[in-house]
């Protein structure tokens, strides 16, 4: 019974999915929300404000820098929990 | 303490020791290209401890551990993380916010020293990146010992 449970909303959220695709916009559509919301600024500020020629090196570093910093503070902490849990013993 | 996983294969060493140098410098590339072309922080770090992951397979740890401790990479990790920090706090002192690179006293323009700034960042990701990965794979693969 759980199994079919299971299967019948796994079926209702696939279709669910599947109804929302055909509002999506086009696959590189230049009038997409996406690219009309802040991408304009970051490909003309990329080089003007924050002088790198890389965008996507402007994004992750400068226009997104806090979360690039939680993302660095979470590669290091993982790193320190593996340490714990894994090394037993302190030298 | 276990037995030093060494091998005497040859291929993997002679390999190994014509490719380390190259990998390592193809992820210093990649660290400092990271404002021009493709590459950055994450990328680099990666590169560079799969050259020390590499040289370990070959070499055996205890060749790997004369050049990066346990010590020694901690120590680079937390650096990594201080350096990226650092240039936000610097960011203050210039008179700014946390990490606006613009007011860095690095170049002649704000987009300037933001450039410097950027690398700055990219520099201390790939430094904690590296150490992380170089630490991780010590501890899963011999234990932290």
């Amino acid at each position: 019974m759980r199994r079919y449970l299971a299967v019948l909303s796994c079926a209702l959220f696939w279709a669910i999915l599947v109804y929302g695709v055909p509002d999506l916009p086009d696959l590189g559509d230049p009038d997409a929300p996406s690219h009309k919301h802040v991408v304009p600024e970051y490909i003309e500020g990329s080089y003007k404000e924050a002088g790198v020629t890389n965008i996507v090196t402007a994004i992750l570093a400068n226009y997104r820098g806090y979360d690039t910093l939680g993302e660095t503070t979470v590669i290091f902490t993982a790193g320190i929990t593996v340490m714990l849990l894994i090394r037993r013993k302190w030298k | 303490m276990k037995p030093e996983p060494e091998t005497n294969d040859i291929i993997l060493r002679t390999g190994a020791s014509i490719m380390v140098p190259l990998i390592l410098l193809w992820g210093l590339y990649v660290l400092i290209h990271g404002a021009l072309g493709p590459g950055g922080g994450f990328q680099a770090g990666v590169i560079l401890a799969a050259g020390f992951i590499l040289y370990t397979a070959a070499f055996g740890l205890g060749e790997t551990k004369k050049i990066l401790t346990m010590k020694r990479v901690l120590l680079l990790a937390s650096t990594g993380l201080l350096i990226y920090a650092g240039v936000g706090v610097l960011a203050i002192i210039s008179g700014g916010s946390f990490l606006e690179y613009g007011v860095l006293p690095l170049g002649h323009s704000p987009a300037e020293s933001s450039k410097y700034g950027i690398e700055m960042v990219e520099v201390g990701i790939g430094l904690t990146v590296m150490a992380i990965m170089v630490s991780i794979f010590y501890d899963i693969a011999f234990n932290g010992e």
